[in-house]
C-alpha cells in the first residue's frame, strides 16, 4: 500500500514572464511506513514539494495521492487528520501568546476530538516533555523543547503521514540527537510514514531509506541508503552534493 | 609572539535576577593561525567574538585583564582610537549576509567604503583595488556586481561580498562568526576555500567561530571548546576526535554519521561540573 504517491508533479508561482517552475515533472512514491528524504540546495524545490502536497501552493498540475485520498483543489477534513507537517523553524511555527495547552487542545478540538485532558497527557508524555511544561508559552521553552511541542501538535489528530521540513536544522547538535531519536521511536510506535527535507545528507542518511536528490525542480537521482553511504551516486550533482557534504577538504595554495 | 591575547576575559549582562556572565574568565592567544572556538548556542562563542572588537553593547559589559594587540591593551582604548582597530586591524565576517550589507547601496559602494576609511588613496585607486578584490573571492564578473545592490546577490555572493569588503583595509586579524552556516553545503566550500586562501597568502590570524565540530576539525589548527561561557578543552584540530573532555566527546557523538549509520544517537548528559570547572587557558 502506497503511503504517497506523487506523480508528474510541476509546481509553478507567478505567470508570464516572471513564472518560475519550482518543482518539475516530480515523482515520487513512498510507501506506508516508510520514511523517504528529500535533498538538495536552497531553491532547488524540496520544501515546495511537502507545501503542494499539504494545500499550501495551489498552482501546481500533476497527480497527488496521499493517505489513500486523491488530491484535488481541496483537501477533505480527513486529509488533514491523516496528514501532519513539522516546521523548520520552532520559534516562529508556534504562537507566542498560546501557551502548550493551547496549542494542542485547539488542534484537539478543531479535529473532533473528546476527552481532551487526557489526551494532552499523553501527548506530552510521547514527546518526552511532562506535564510541568503544559502551562508553558513558548517563549519558556528551549529551540529542542519547542520542536517538540511542534511534534505533539502534529500527533495530536493521529496522523499516519508526518512531513518534516528541515525540523532540526535550527538546533544544536545534542539536540538534534534527541529530536532524531524521538522521530525514530514515534515512527516504530505507530507506524507514520515520514517524508523529510533536509539540506544535511547525515540526517536524512539517520533517517530516511531513500533519498531524492534535487536539482532546480527536478529529481535528479533516487536511490537508497545503501547506496549513498557507499558513495555511489550515479548523477553527477549526488556526487558533488555527497563530497561536499563529507567535510572540508583543504585545497593547497599554488602562488 | 602572539598576534593577539586576550587574558581573563568577561561579558557581563545585568538582568531581572542578577548578573549573567555569558563569557567567565576565558583566555587565549592567536597566532597565524586558524583558530577555532567551537560550542553550542548561548555557549558564549560568538560573545567572545564580539568582545573583542569591543561591540557588546550596554548594559553589556566587558572586563578583561588585557586584550593585547601589537603591544596595544585593546581594554584602554577609547571608542574613537578602538574605531581605527575595527576594520584596519580586525575584521569580523558575520553569520548572514542578508543583515550585514547595507541594503541601499551598490556593493562596489560599500567595499570602496571600507577601504578609503583607513587608506589614502585616490577616487579611482580606491575603485581598482575593489575589483581586484571582488576578483579575489572569486566573483566571476567584477564590474557588474560593483554596480549591483545586495537584494540582487544570492547568499554564497553576498557572504563573499563582506570577506571582500573585510579584507581589503588589510587586517591583521579576521574573525568570523559562523560565516558559512546560512549557506549551502556546496556554496560553503567555496567560501570556505577564499578564507583559507587568502588567510595564508596575506600570513593573517583567523578566528573561526561555528558549532559545526566537524567542519572544524577539518578547517582549523586549533580548536577551543566552550561551555557555559568557559573553556573546557583546548586541542589540536586533527586530533579532535581524540578530545578527551566528556562535553566535547559527547557532542561528537551525537552526530549522525554517514558512513558509520546507528540506529540511535547518543544523547548528550550534561555533567554540572562542567559549568563550575575551571576555564582553560589557551595561552601559548
Amino acid at each position: 500500500m502506497t503511503g504517497i504517491n506523487i506523480d508528474k508533479l510541476n509546481v509553478w508561482f507567478g505567470d508570464g514572464i516572471d513564472r518560475v517552475d519550482a518543482v518539475r515533472e516530480a515523482t515520487v512514491k513512498v510507501s506506508k511506513g516508510e520514511s523517504f528524504g528529500l535533498v538538495g540546495e536552497s531553491g532547488s524545490g524540496k520544501s515546495t514539494i511537502l507545501r503542494a502536497l499539504t494545500g499550501l501552493v495551489p498552482t501546481w498540475s500533476g497527480s497527488m495521492e496521499a493517505a489513500g485520498e486523491t488530491l484535488g483543489k481541496k483537501r477533505s477534513r480527513h486529509f488533514y487528520k491523516k496528514v501532519q507537517m513539522v516546521f523548520q523553524d520552532p520559534y516562529a511555527s508556534l504562537h507566542p501568546r498560546h501557551p502548550v495547552d493551547q496549542v494542542l487542545s485547539e488542534t484537539l478540538r478543531l479535529h473532533g476530538f473528546t476527552n481532551i485532558d487526557a489526551r494532552i497527557s499523553k501527548l506530552l508524555d510521547e514527546v518526552g516533555l511532562g506535564q510541568s511544561f503544559r502551562f508553558r508559552y513558548p517563549h519558556q521553552l528551549s529551540g529542542g523543547q519547542r520542536q517538540r511541542v511542534a511534534i505533539a501538535r502534529a500527533l495530536a489528530p493521529q496522523p499516519e503521514i508526518l512531513l518534516l521540513d528541515e525540523p532540526t536544522s535550527a538546533l544544536d547538535v545534542s539536540v538534534q540527537a534527541e529530536i532524531l531519536n524521538l522521530l525514530t521511536d514515534l515512527q516504530t510506535e505507530h507506524g507514520l510514514t515520514y517524508l523529510m527535507v533536509s539540506h544535511d545528507l547525515a540526517v536524512v542518511g539517520h533517517i530516511c531509506s531513500r533519498i531524492a536528490v534535487m536539482q532546480q525542480g527536478r529529481i535528479v537521482e533516487i536511490m537508497s541508503i545503501e547506496e549513498m553511504r557507499a558513495l555511489q551516486p550515479k548523477h553527477p550533482y549526488s556526487k558533488h552534493l555527497l563530497e561536499a557534504s563529507l567535510g572540508y577538504k583543504r585545497q593547497p595554495v599554488s602562488d | 609572539m602572539s598576534l593577539l591575547t586576550v587574558d581573563n576575559l568577561w561579558v557581563k549582562f545585568p538582568t531581572r535576577n542578577g548578573i549573567f556572565d555569558a563569557v567567565r574568565g576565558v583566555s587565549f592567544s592567536l597566532d597565524r593561525e586558524r583558530l577555532g572556538i567551537v560550542g553550542e548556542s548561548g555557549s558564549g562563542k560568538s560573545m567572545t567574538g564580539r568582545a573583542i572588537l569591543r561591540l557588546i553593547r550596554k548594559p553589556g559589559e566587558v572586563t578583561a585583564n588585557h586584550i593585547m594587540l601589537d603591544g596595544k591593551d585593546l581594554m584602554q582604548l577609547k571608542e574613537r582610537e578602538m574605531r581605527k582597530i575595527r576594520g584596519q586591524h580586525i575584521s569580523m565576517v558575520m553569520q548572514d549576509p542578508k543583515f550585514s550589507l547595507n541594503p541601499v547601496m551598490t556593493v562596489g559602494a560599500q567595499i570602496m567604503e571600507a577601504y578609503s576609511l583607513h587608506a589614502k588613496a585616490t577616487a579611482l585607486e580606491t575603485k581598482q583595488k575593489t575589483l581586484e578584490m571582488l576578483e579575489a573571492v572569486s566573483i566571476r564578473d567584477p564590474e557588474r556586481v560593483f554596480r549591483a545592490y545586495p537584494h540582487e546577490m544570492s547568499g554564497g555572493m553576498g557572504q563573499r561580498i563582506m570577506i571582500a569588503m573585510m579584507l581589503i583595509p588589510n587586517p591583521k586579524i579576521l574573525i568570523a562568526d559562523e560565516p558559512t552556516s546560512a549557506l549551502d553545503v556546496s556554496v560553503q566550500t567555496q567560501v570556505l576555500g577564499i578564507i583559507d586562501k587568502l588567510v595564508q597568502q596575506r600570513g593573517m590570524g583567523l578566528i573561526f567561530i561555528s558549532h559545526d565540530l566537524n567542519l572544524v576539525s577539518a578547517f582549523c589548527d586549533r580548536v577551543l571548546i566552550m561551555y557555559a561561557g568557559r573553556i573546557v578543552e583546548i586541542c589540536d584540530a586533527d586530533k579532535l576526535h581524540e578530545a578527551q573532555h566528556p562535553y566535547t566527546q559527547g557532542l561528537l557523538k551525537s552526530l549522525p554519521r554517514l558512513d558509520a549509520p546507528a540506529r540511535r544517537l547518543e544523547v548528550l548528559k550534561r555533567d554540572p561540573a562542567w559549568r563550575d570547572a575551571e576555564s582553560v587557558s589557551g595561552i601559548k
